[in-house]
């Protein structure tokens, strides 16, 4: 079927296509994480951002896809799929949407792979990444926080599609055509959720109140473990994951203006051979150095060609490392520790350790956060130990926080570096303050009885002073 | 090509006219949500249309810059999306749907009239410039041709209007599946230029990112049914007539 394929062609497609899945995987995965993602245009390439886009790679998300894929790439019947799923607070999960990568046998042999399918496949990531804002997990994934999360599972294979529920729509984000076969991805996600809306989610406890048939047993065992889609960049912890320049090879692209390799389609409503657009004609129409080890980003591949590929740069090392199964969003000053894989059914335990930006070192407090940076800020879940706080307000930080206990008060931009709380716990416990001693009853009457037994005596010296008395009231005058 | 004719002939018509690609899309919205949809739609197509800065080496080849992206909240709507990240070409958009500012419904007309209020389109149209020889001009081609219809409805009280966010939320959630759908049918585009050509294809005016050639013209009607061309000044410039 690819026997028109040049080998070098072929290694090349196999290239992008791995790229493309991995690339693939990262914008789902950020899309969920419940944060906006921003990155910045450079104008000049770097030589490792692949289908000069620039997507950050969290390493742990790579280190899962690769698991995933096995060395293989996605082929006719075996797509790679990117499950996201919502798991509530009190342990019920939810499908919510699968991602698939497929290829299909359909062959476009007539298109050029360093040029054309390169380019296609960035502008598909390009509508991934608006898609991925428009289906109903989105909005879900924005508000996450102590009531559910969202999670994502990466696995190879069948595509499964029962645990979405019936009526689950799909949405195609698009295809690229190569010679080996076409690449299709789409989203069946989810419906039943329209019901409800967000809002629900967050004030309407119980969860499994509204939407009890929802909860069922996974229909399949899971092969490969949830992971949360929550990230925190810059946390030492105990998970570290390979840095994506051990195994990313660098991508450098250049591309020569030849008129043959940039028909891009066959189907041509205009013939832009009036603009008077051509080039000397090249005889190797692509000049590629991608796919090259780090040590030699800038060569190229080609007959007897020397482009003026700059010398690019390595990756560089993503210093962000993600906790696998922490669910505790960006913060800073604030350390987690790694809870172990077989935890994660579990609400995890968090140290707080307040040596980075607090300025107490002596400070000690484990309690369970799940909290986000700016609007979303919840409250904790769960019980807390309290050991030696010396920080403000300390003796209000929340003892036991029952689950059902909602915080209705949820302020904007409240960090927990200096105080171990938040605001609205805070303002809910001096709501109620307590009652002062001396309105108590027994005791009104205890200092009644005494002040009785006093009043001779105090009158007796009242007398005695009086000339004194009212002199001093008489400076008041 | 001179200036959009007024109300003659539809978007698509012209555009068949001309040759190029032509995509319709509709959307009904409360006055203050007009200028945020706008943008989610021309950011979603200008996403899809941009690429990074060339940079020409020797003997004819090129290497690409790197687009980035960031999400964009919506105030008014309850919707969010990704556009190119690029201060300049957001600038540049905010500028050009500021001045697209569909009337609102007179009183007495909503009144009268039980169905629209104002409308309005802004067209986004990319073109590649065709070089003539003195005395002519350079010619205007265009190759794409995005038509954003906007109603323009009025609201009574505040529940209306939170039902209004939902429901343009799930609207633009479909046009930005429309888009897509169009952008991924992998039709004509102009093919790469070599560096001489490169501003006939490209606006190589922004500093981070490269979108192709593009203009935006909008329509206004008011209510009582005349319509008011307006252009942009670039598009005056760009399509120099004798």
């Amino acid at each position: 079927m690819d026997t028109d394929l040049s080998s070098q062609d072929r290694k090349d497609l196999d290239k992008f296509i791995k790229f493309f899945a991995l690339k693939t995987v990262q914008v789902i995965v950020q899309a969920r994480l419940g944060e906006k993602i921003c990155t910045r245009s450079s104008s000049s390439p770097t030589g490792s951002d692949w289908f000069n886009l620039a997507i950050k790679d969290i390493p742990e998300v790579t280190h899962e896809a690769k698991k995933a894929l096995a060395g293989q790439l996605p082929a006719v019947g075996r797509s790679m799929c990117v499950e996201i799923s919502l798991k509530t607070s009190e342990g019920d999960s939810m499908e919510l949407e699968i991602w698939c990568l497929e290829m299909n046998e359909k062959c476009d042999k007539e298109i050029k792979v360093s040029y054309t399918v390169y380019n296609r496949l960035s502008l598909l990531l390009k509508s991934l990444l608006a898609i991925t804002r428009v289906t109903p997990a989105y909005r879900l994934s924005r508000k996450q926080g102590h009531e559910y999360v969202i999670l994502y599972r990466i696995y190879f294979g069948e595509v499964q599609l029962s645990g979405l529920g019936e009526g689950f729509q799909t949405v195609r984000v698009g295809t690229v055509g190569t010679p080996v076969g076409t690449i299709t991805l789409s989203c069946a996600y989810r419906i039943n959720l329209a019901f409800m809306s967000t809002r629900q989610f967050e004030r309407t406890p119980p969860i499994m109140g509204i939407i009890i048939d929802h909860f069922v047993d996974r229909p399949y065992p899971s092969s490969s473990p949830m992971h949360p889609c929550n990230y925190r960049a810059g946390e030492d912890n105990g998970a570290v994951y390979p840095s994506v320049e051990d195994s990313q090879e660098v991508c450098t692209t250049s591309f020569s203006t030849s008129p043959p390799s940039q028909l891009s389609s066959s189907r041509l409503s205009y013939q832009p051979a009036a603009l008077g657009v051509g080039s000397a004609d090249m005889g190797y129409p692509v000049l590629f150095a991608g796919g090259l080890n780090a040590a030699h980003p800038h060569q190229l591949i080609g007959p007897g060609k020397e482009g003026g590929v700059p010398p690019v740069p390595s990756q560089p090392a993503h210093g962000t490392q993600a906790d696998q199964e922490r669910m505790c969003t960006p913060l800073d000053g604030v350390h987690y520790s790694a809870a172990t894989p077989s935890s994660s059914e579990d609400t995890e335990t968090v140290s707080n350790s307040s040596e980075g930006k607090c300025g107490s070192p002596h400070d000690l407090l484990e309690t369970i956060f799940i909290r986000k940076v700016g609007a979303f800020v919840n409250k904790p879940i769960n019980q807390v130990t309290m050991a030696n706080l010396d920080i403000p307000f300390a003796m209000f930080a929340p003892k036991n926080v029952e689950l059902e206990d909602n915080d209705p008060m949820k302020p904007a931009f409240s960090k927990d570096d200096i105080l171990p709380m938040d605001l609205g716990t805070f303002y809910r416990e001096f709501q109620n303050p307590p009652q002062l001693s001396s309105l108590s009853i027994d005791i009104g009457a205890q200092s009644m009885a005494e002040d009785l037994d006093s009043l001779p005596e105090k009158l007796a010296v009242h007398e005695k002073n009086v000339k004194e008395f009212d002199a001093f009231v008489e400076t008041l005058q | 090509m001179g200036l959009c004719p007024s109300t003659s002939s539809g978007p698509r018509s012209r555009a068949a006219a001309m040759n190029c690609r032509a995509e319709v899309l509709e959307v009904s919205v409360e006055g203050r949500q007009v200028e945020e949809a706008m943008l989610a739609v021309l950011h979603t197509v200008l996403l899809h249309r941009s690429t990074g800065k060339f940079h020409y080496k020797k003997e004819g080849t090129y290497s690409i810059g790197t687009v980035g992206t960031q999400d964009v909240d919506c105030d008014f709507i309850d919707f969010a999306y990704v556009r190119v990240s690029s201060e300049e070409l957001d600038r540049a958009l905010r500028k050009a749907v500021g001045e697209f500012k569909p009337p609102p419904c007179r009183p007495q007309d909503a009144l009268r009239s039980s169905g629209s209020d104002g409308m309005g389109q802004i067209s986004l149209e990319f073109y590649q410039k065709k070089k003539s020889r003195w005395p002519f001009s350079d010619e205007c081609i265009p190759w794409e041709l995005w038509t954003i219809k906007v109603n323009v409805v009025n609201l009574a009280n505040e529940q209306e209007r939170q039902i209004c966010r939902e429901k343009v939320g799930e609207k633009l959630c479909e046009k930005i599946i429309n888009i897509v759908e169009v952008m991924n049918r992998h039709e004509y585009l102009p093919k790469m230029p070599t560096q001489s050509e490169v501003d006939n294809v490209f606006d190589t005016s922004l500093k981070d990112v490269q979108p192709y050639l593009y203009k935006i013209s909008y329509q206004i009607t008011d209510t009582l049914g005349t319509s008011v061309t307006t252009t942009m000044r670039r598009l005056i410039k760009d399509t120099l007539a004798l």
